[in-house]
């Protein structure tokens, strides 16, 4: 086990510039996610990590080594494809035992580690079973048998959940963190999919168009957004935001739009004080909106007219529009509403996120 | 884990080392390819050039001759008549072959019991040896002793037997019965794999649409086949352009050079002669045509898949 | 499909049928008749009365009898399987090597040198055979069974390294990469993951190439000259028929025993054959 440190790594494709001087250390027995839209560079870097990308400029560490120019088979690492990448013509038994085979392991060593891996998954009686028997979890659970069995120093993990249904997916999830907290490794885990990123990462890192926008532990990210990019991918609804001008009155600073009218927050003051007189994106996520009652002060509030009702159960979504915008807002699932109803909304004002409106940084 | 991380340190031999970089794999995995089509395609074709412009005879090294043997061929009416014999030839038998063999795959693209062993024996006049079953068809074009003329006679078609391979005409007609016979198997397996590829669905959408069988054949079908027809087709124009055994079995280019093609010609000239720079020079005269072929279905393929 | 009446069915598609697979296979009924029929029966004149050509009540041996005694028949039988083998079989290596690269490596020159099989690919082999003729003879292969067995690779690697560049293509990535991570280098990966997975397309490759090289005739032709390394095609060719002499019975008893060995062969693979065939004109 072993830590992992990426330092000024950048990555071109001819005149692509697919990854940008990432700097970043995943300590000894951290479990890292990677997350981003498509094309944001976190497979590109999980790529470099395995070997299997050449790195165009930076140094990449396992343990105390660098590996740069290091082929993957001796970097010591494991790695979960999303589509498994099983191999068709051998038995789950062989498909588990090719690692070790290839590292000239004994055969009963290499028994003992496979039955372990076996047993731990729950796969003991598919063992005999080629890949094209198996179901989807359980081809799943033996590309992860795969790279248990190895005991390597890092797990690599692209999108491997991505194939399996719904409910699958989340049962997997659970047995994959179970899984991380009973082997310790090391782990990098790259997903399009913010939940897997929070409820997985003891940290995550999230990207976008090869930049680290920013790292942190899933909580921070959700708090406490670096820019409005991150503020709008965590999070599901995901946040509303507006563009709304800073003004000055009396002492106190509000922020304003056709329809929307808020004070800012005391603890936002201080920061949004310079920008008086211009323009900012104001984000506010929508289970930190409910309807206004009697107890919220009406600095806070505003009118909004009922859109779409989306009625989950848990909670209700509703789709309103805010003068000439749209916001959502996630509501009591008791509320009784109508369409075209108009509402009076309430903003938690210890949760409203300002964005500086050229550099989208958190203010 | 201590122990598995010493396990994976070991070093590697140099060599496999040295594979990891994908050039110096790629070229040894190219390496015995690169020399054997070197020595036994681009070398012999640089050859040929060189033969074509020298007075080269079997045993005897020849001396520079320039376009000699070309100027040679252009003032030979047997060179004409070759070339000409080439055209017809390729021309009518690829359009018998597309024609039947579409029909065929047509046909074989229905669901019906036994398929599996009708298109396994239809494959049977591709995959025989093509000069013992031209013989085969030699003998049945036999002028005393022909099958064919006895069933004509029997039916009452003829009243005198026909010389099938004594006349230039008949000749030729004889050659491509056999090389359509030969060609269609080729087409109709091809071109029933394109058929399969193209989903039913839409034959059924334009059936309810109110198209009648030859219009959805017409607007569906033909559309989406073409790309595959094509290939087909020039894979069929090149082997039928350059084809020696049919010709060499049943008439050997006779009668009075009436089914010479530029391969059977080459090889009197070459081999039987013993004039290997003229041999050569008639060979090399089919790579301009066939290089224009190429090029220009090459370019029409490319058009029909961009749309 | 959409079915008619029932004398729909029989114009349009049994009657046809059955006259393609009649015209398709009659020549090979008459090669076979032909070799078990008594001179008597086969030198009747076309107008004879009396006469039934496609059928006789007196099968005989005695061409087949002629052909492996009179003849070096099975030599050639012999000479051809192993030159078709040797140059499958080396056809294969080159054409799996070659197209794994093709398909699978970046390297500079990698789509010129793809371009450049393919148009190997197209090359005829009654382009080369004169001058091919003169470089075997030079090399001192002439009348050996190495002037074919190096020879014929020259048509067959195009098409095996087109066809594994076809499957190859068809195999995920990720495959070879997971086998790289586990431990297997470049090579490693190539032969104990990619090769394996693609065994279908290498036994179409191979069933293609073997019946290719059976079939193959001119460099047969011109390259041997001795009967006893001559192969099936050119000993029937060139030792049944004396100058304008056919010997009809054991010309076709050759012909259909030189063609059982490749359509057995065939009949094991037919799907492995087909799927050659149809992989050999997709782009």
């Amino acid at each position: 086990m072993a830590q992992v440190v990426l330092k000024e790594i950048n990555k071109f494709y001819e005149s692509v510039h697919a990854v940008k001087d990432v700097n970043l250390t995943i300590r000894d027995k951290e479990f890292m996610v990677f997350v981003g839209p498509s094309g944001c560079g976190k497979t590109t870097t999980l790529r470099m990590v395995a070997g299997l990308e050449a790195i165009s400029s930076g140094n990449i560490l396992i343990g105390e080594q660098i590996v740069n120019d290091l082929p993957p088979m001796d970097r010591d690492i494991a790695m979960v494809f999303q589509n498994y990448a099983l191999y068709p013509h051998m038995s789950v038994f062989d498909n588990m035992a090719f690692g070790l085979k290839m590292r000239k392991f004994a055969k009963a060593e290499i028994k003992q580690r496979v039955q372990k891996a076996a047993d731990i998954l729950g796969i003991e009686q598919l063992l005999g079973r080629k890949p094209r028997q198996l179901s989807g979890g359980q081809r799943q659970r033996v590309a992860l048998g795969r790279a248990i069995v190895r005991h390597p120093q890092v797990f690599l993990f692209d999108e491997p959940l991505s194939n399996l249904d719904a409910k699958l997916r989340v049962q997997m999830r659970v047995e994959l963190k179970k899984l991380h907290e009973r082997l310790g490794t090391t782990a990098i885990y790259v997903t399009h999919d913010q939940v897997e990123a929070m409820t997985l990462g003891d940290r995550v890192v999230v990207m976008k168009d090869g930049w680290v926008q920013q790292v942190g532990q899933p909580l921070e990210l959700y708090n406490a957004p670096a820019n409005k990019f991150v503020a709008g991918f965590i999070g599901s609804p995901a946040m509303n935001f507006a563009v709304v001008e800073v003004k000055e009155s009396a002492g106190e600073l509000w922020v304003e739009s056709s329809g929307l009218r808020i004070k800012v927050p005391d603890r936002n003051a201080a920061g949004l004080g310079p920008h008086a007189g211009r323009q900012v994106t104001v984000g506010i996520r929508p289970e930190d909106l409910r309807i206004a009652g009697s107890e919220d002060p009406a600095v806070n509030c505003f009118d909004a007219v009922v859109e779409v009702v989306e009625q989950l159960g848990s909670e209700i979504l509703l789709d309103v529009s805010v003068g000439p915008g749209t916001m959502v807002a996630a509501v009591e699932p008791t509320l009784k509403t109508r369409l075209h109803e108009k509402l009076r909304l309430a903003a938690d004002p210890d949760r409203m996120h300002f964005f500086d409106i050229e550099s989208e940084i958190a203010i | 884990m201590a122990i598995i991380a010493a396990g994976t340190v070991v070093g590697a031999p140099p060599r496999r080392r040295l594979l990891e970089d994908e050039r110096w794999l790629a070229m040894m995995l190219l390496l015995p390819t690169a020399v054997l089509l070197g020595l036994f395609i681009a070398y012999p074709f640089m050859r040929g050039i060189v033969l074509a412009v020298t007075d080269a005879r079997v045993g005897i090294a020849g001396e520079f001759v320039g376009l000699g043997n070309f100027e040679r061929l252009a003032s030979d009416p047997i060179f004409y008549q070759v070339v000409w014999n080439t055209v017809l030839y390729t021309a009518v038998t690829t359009v018998f072959k597309l024609a039947l063999g579409l029909w065929l795959a047509l046909l074989l693209n229905r669901s019906f019991r036994g398929k599996a062993y009708v298109r396994a024996f239809i494959l049977l006049p591709f995959i025989i040896p093509t000069v013992l079953s031209t013989f085969a068809w030699k003998w049945m074009f036999d002028p005393t002793f022909s099958v064919l003329n006895w069933t004509m006679y029997q039916l009452s078609i003829i009243n005198r037997p026909i010389n099938w391979l004594g006349d230039g005409d008949l000749a030729m007609l004889s050659i491509i019965i056999v090389n359509i016979w030969r060609g269609v198997p080729f087409f109709a397996i091809s071109l029933l794999a394109g058929l399969q590829t193209i989903s039913p669905d839409l034959n059924e959408a334009a059936a309810i649409d109110g198209a009648k069988p030859l219009q959805r054949f017409w607007y569906i079908t033909w559309p989406l086949l073409l790309p595959v027809t094509m290939v087909v087709v020039l894979f069929s124009v090149i082997q039928t352009f350059a084809d020696f055994q049919i010709v060499y079995v049943m008439t050997g280019g006779g009668p009075a050079n009436a089914t010479h093609l530029f391969a059977t010609y080459a090889y009197q000239l070459g081999v039987g002669t013993g004039l290997l720079s003229q041999g050569a020079a008639i060979s090399l005269a089919m790579f301009p045509i066939l290089f224009l072929i190429v090029v220009v279905q090459l370019l029409y393929i490319r058009r029909v898949e961009i749309r | 499909m959409i079915e008619g009446a029932i004398w729909r069915r029989w114009v349009f598609f049994r009657i046809p049928l059955f006259l393609f697979i009649l015209v398709l296979l009659f020549p090979f009924y008459w090669m076979a008749i032909t070799s078990f029929r008594p001179d008597g029966e086969l030198y009747r004149p076309w107008n004879a009365i009396n006469y039934n050509p496609f059928w006789t009540w007196k099968p005989t041996l005695v061409h087949v009898q002629y052909l492996f005694r009179e003849t070096m028949f099975t030599t050639w039988l012999w000479n051809t399987m192993l030159i078709a083998l040797a140059s499958t079989a080396i056809s294969l290596v080159c054409g799996v090597f070659a197209g794994y690269a093709l398909s699978r490596l970046n390297f500079r020159f990698a789509g010129l040198l793809g371009t450049g099989i393919f148009i190997t690919y197209l090359v005829p082999q009654t382009l080369l055979f004169i001058p091919l003729s003169e470089i075997i003879r030079n090399y001192r292969l002439g009348d050996t069974p190495w002037s074919l067995i190096l020879t014929y690779p020259t048509f067959l690697i195009p098409f095996c390294t087109w066809l594994m560049m076809g499957y190859f293509k068809a195999i995920p990535r990720e495959l070879e990469e997971c086998a790289r991570i586990d431990g297997a280098s470049r090579w490693q990966a190539m032969l104990y993951i990619i090769v394996p997975v693609a065994v279908p397309g290498i036994l179409s490759a191979g069933i293609f190439a073997f019946t290719l090289s059976w079939n193959e005739f001119i460099y047969a032709l011109v390259f041997l000259s001795s009967p006893e390394q001559k192969t099936v095609p050119v000993g029937v060719v060139s030792e049944l028929i004396r100058g304008d002499v056919f010997f009809w019975g054991p010309l076709m008893a050759g012909a259909l025993l030189g063609s059982i060995p490749v359509a057995l062969v065939y009949s094991f693979f037919v799907e492995h054959y087909v799927s050659g065939l149809t992989g050999s004109v997709k782009g």
